[in-house]
C-alpha cells in the first residue's frame, strides 16, 4: 500500500461534471491520482461514483469538466481509445462471454491491440499462445489450474470467480490504471478476505488502483486514499481515517445528528 | 433437460466415442477417425459426386448449382446473425451488389469470368462494408430494417436514374466454359467459405467477433473497437455474399434488378432456420432441402407457396433448433429417462 514514494500524478480529474438533465449526478468534481496509489471512492447509494468512472473510462460524455492521463486529456474519447492507453476498469453488474469458457474470456483482452503491443512475447504474437497465456492469469487470480474451473462456461460460474474474470480482463491488457467498480460486492467475507491480498499484490506490482467500494473496512485495508462524494459532489478527500470521521461523511451515511 | 412428469427427467449425457474421440485421442483406434470424418466425409462426397451424378440433365445441374448459391447466401446470413449478431436482410444487396459488379467488369472491361469473379468480389464485398459502416452501431430489429431497405434503395436508384442498363440490365455476359467448370467452381468455393469461416469462428480473431454478440461493452473495456469489428466481420459476410451474385450472372449470362429481388433476403433465413442457426454447415443442409423442394412443387402452381410455407412454420414449431443442431445432438449424446 505503500509504494507510492514519488507523487507523480498520473490521472488528474478537474471540475467534472456530469448532468441528466436537471440532475446532477456528479457536480464539480476533481481529483488527482499519483503513480501507485490505490484511491478509495464512497459515498451512499446514487452519490455518483459509478457516472463518475463512467466519465473517466469514456463510457459517458461528461458535461463539463476534464480529465487527462499522462498530461494528455483524454476528456470524452471513446471507451476502447481510453482502455487501450492503459486505464481498465472492472464493471459493477459482471459483463463476461457468458457463452465461453473462462479462460476464452480473457483470450478477447489478449487480441487487443494494446495486448499485442504491451503484452510482448507472452501475451501477443503468435497464435495458439494466448490460451496459456489466459490460464497463466486466471491461475494468478485464484482459478485453480488444474482444476475444471477455468474451462468452465463463464455462465456458469459463480459471482466470486465472475468478479476476478473481470479483474482478469483488466489485467490481460496489462493495465497502468485498474478502477474497480465494487468488486466486493457480493461476495462473502471470505472471499473477499482472499481478493484483498490479490488487490495489494497487484497494487505492489505497480498499478495504479481507483476502487469504488461499499465495504469500508476491506477498503480502508488497501487504500492510502479515499475521497467521499455525496449527491454528485464531493464531501471531502484524505487519509481513510480522516475521511471516516469527517463530519459531512458521517453524515452522508447515517443521516444527521437530529435525525435521532 | 426437460421435466416431463414430476417423478422423472430426461437426461442427456455424451456417447463414449465422442469423449473419446476429443483431442489426441481420436488418434486411439480408426473407430475414433471414422466417428469424426463420417459426417464431414458424408457432406463432401455429396457436393463431389453432384455434378457426376446429374451431368445427363443440365437443368438439375442448374437446381444443384442453386443449391450452392442458396447455402453461400445462407452461410453468410448464418454467420452475421449467429456470430456476430447483426441480424442482416441485406442478402439480396450483397448478392446484387457482386452480381452488377462482376457485369461491368466483363461487359466494360472485358475481365474473363476467372478475373471477374474475385475482382467482383472483393470491390464488392468492399462497396458493401462501407455502404452498412453506419448502420453498424444499430443493434437487433434496427439493423435488419435498415439492411432491407439498401436493395430496396439500389433497384429504385437504378431505375430512376437508368444507369447501369435500367431496367433491362446486363446481357451477353460470358459464361463458363463447360458443364464441370462451372459445377466444380462453385462447389469448391462453397467448400472453401463454408471450412473457411467454421474455422475462423473458432480462431482468437473469429472469437473477438463473437464477443461482440455476446457482450460489446466488454469488447470496448477491453481496448477494442466494436465498430472495426463489427466491419470485419460484415466483410467477411459480404465477400461471401457478393461472390454469389457474381457466380450466378455469370452462369446464366445476365444481370438485371430481379438480382436484388427481396427472396434473396428471405430464402436464406429460411434455409438457416431449417437447418439449424449458428452451425454455418445448417444452412448448406437447408439450401439442399429448400431448392429441390421448390423444383418439386413447381407442378402445384401457385399452391407451392402454401407448401412451402407450411414445411417452414412446421420446422419452427417442432424443430425449432433445427435439423443440424438436431441430428449432432443424436449424433453425440444419448437421452435416457432418470428418476428424480
Amino acid at each position: 500500500m505503500s509504494t507510492h514514494h514519488t507523487k507523480e500524478p498520473i490521472l488528474e480529474i478537474r471540475s467534472l461534471s456530469k448532468h441528466f438533465g436537471g440532475v446532477k449526478a456528479v457536480d464539480d468534481v476533481s481529483l488527482t491520482v499519483n503513480r501507485g496509489d490505490v484511491v478509495g471512492i464512497i459515498g451512499p447509494n446514487g452519490s455518483g461514483k459509478t457516472t463518475l468512472i463512467n466519465c473517466i473510462t469514456g463510457f459517458l460524455k461528461p458535461t463539463k469538466g476534464t480529465v487527462s492521463f499522462h498530461g494528455k486529456d483524454i476528456t470524452g474519447k471513446k471507451p476502447h481509445k481510453i482502455a487501450d492507453m492503459g486505464i481498465n476498469r472492472t464493471f459493477q453488474i459482471m459483463r463476461p462471454y457468458f457463452s465461453m469458457p473462462a479462460y476464452k474470456n480473457l483470450v478477447i483482452p489478449l487480441s487487443s491491440p494494446r495486448a499485442k503491443r504491451v503484452g510482448g512475447w507472452r501475451g501477443g504474437g503468435k497464435h495458439g499462445d494466448r490460451d496459456t497465456v489466459a490460464v497463466d492469469i486466471l491461475e494468478e487470480l485464484g482459478f485453480e489450474r488444474d482444476s475444471r474451473v477455468p474451462y468452465k462456461m463463464a455462465g456458469t460460474l459463480p459471482t466470486g470467480y465472475l468478479k476476478r474474470l473481470e479483474l482478469g480482463r483488466c489485467l490481460a491488457l496489462r493495465p497502468e490504471l485498474i478502477i474497480c467498480d465494487e468488486v466486493f460486492s457480493g461476495l462473502s467475507a471470505s472471499e473477499i478476505s482472499s481478493l484483498v491480498p490479490l488487490i495489494e499484490k497487484l497494487n505492489g506490482q505497480g498499478i495504479t488502483m481507483i476502487m469504488i467500494e461499499h465495504r469500508l473496512a476491506e477498503l480502508f485495508r488497501v487504500a492510502n486514499r479515499v475521497m467521499a462524494l455525496s449527491y454528485g459532489e464531493k464531501v471531502t478527500e484524505g487519509e481513510p481515517d480522516e475521511v471516516i470521521n469527517h463530519p459531512k461523511v458521517r453524515e452522508a451515511y447515517l443521516g444527521s445528528e437530529e435525525d435521532f | 433437460m426437460t421435466t416431463e412428469t414430476t417423478q422423472k427427467r430426461r437426461e442427456r449425457i455424451d456417447r463414449g466415442i465422442k469423449v473419446r474421440s476429443e483431442s489426441l485421442y481420436a488418434l486411439n483406434s480408426f473407430e475414433e477417425i471414422a466417428y469424426l470424418l463420417t459426417p464431414r466425409v458424408l457432406l463432401i462426397a455429396a457436393f463431389v459426386l453432384m455434378p457426376l451424378i446429374l451431368s445427363p440433365w443440365p437443368y438439375w445441374g442448374r437446381v444443384g448449382l442453386s443449391v450452392c448459391i442458396l447455402a453461400l447466401l445462407s452461410i453468410s446470413f448464418d454467420f452475421l446473425a449467429n456470430y456476430v449478431g447483426l441480424v442482416s436482410l441485406g442478402g439480396a444487396f450483397f448478392y446484387g451488389v457482386g452480381g452488377y459488379m462482376a457485369a461491368v467488369l466483363n461487359t466494360e472491361l472485358g475481365l474473363p469470368p476467372v478475373l471477374s469473379i474475385p475482382v467482383a468480389t472483393l470491390l464488392g464485398a468492399g462497396f458493401c462494408t462501407l455502404a452498412l459502416l453506419p448502420c453498424l452501431p444499430l443493434r437487433g430489429i434496427y439493423f435488419a430494417i435498415v439492411t432491407l431497405m439498401y436493395p430496396l434503395l439500389m433497384t429504385r436508384i437504378i431505375e430512376a436514374f437508368d444507369i447501369l442498363g435500367g431496367t433491362e440490365g446486363f446481357r451477353g455476359i460470358d459464361g463458363f466454359s463447360g458443364f464441370f467448370t462451372e459445377q466444380y467452381g462453385l462447389i469448391l468455393a462453397m467448400f472453401i467459405a463454408l471450412f473457411g469461416l467454421r474455422r475462423f469462428v473458432n480462431m482468437d480473431g473469429g472469437l473477438v467477433i463473437r464477443a461482440v454478440k455476446d457482450n460489446d461493452q466488454s469488447v470496448r473495456a477491453s481496448g477494442i473497437s466494436v465498430t472495426r469489428t463489427k466491419a470485419k466481420a460484415v466483410f467477411l459476410a459480404s465477400l461471401t455474399g457478393c461472390f454469389a451474385g457474381a457466380y450466378y450472372i455469370h452462369m446464366y449470362s445476365n444481370v438485371g434488378i430481379s438480382s436484388f429481388a427481396l427472396d434473396l433476403s428471405i430464402m436464406p433465413i429460411a434455409a438457416t432456420i431449417i437447418g439449424g442457426a449458428g452451425t454455418l454447415v445448417g444452412p448448406v443442409l437447408g439450401a439442399a432441402i429448400l431448392v429441390p423442394l421448390s423444383e418439386f412443387l413447381r407442378d402445384f402452381g401457385s399452391l407451392r407457396i402454401v407448401v412451402y410455407a407450411l414445411v417452414l412454420t412446421g420446422f419452427v414449431v417442432f424443430r425449432s433448433e433445427g435439423l443440424m443442431n438436431y441430428m449432432t445432438r443424436k449424433y453425440q449424446q444419448v437421452e435416457r429417462w432418470v428418476k428424480i
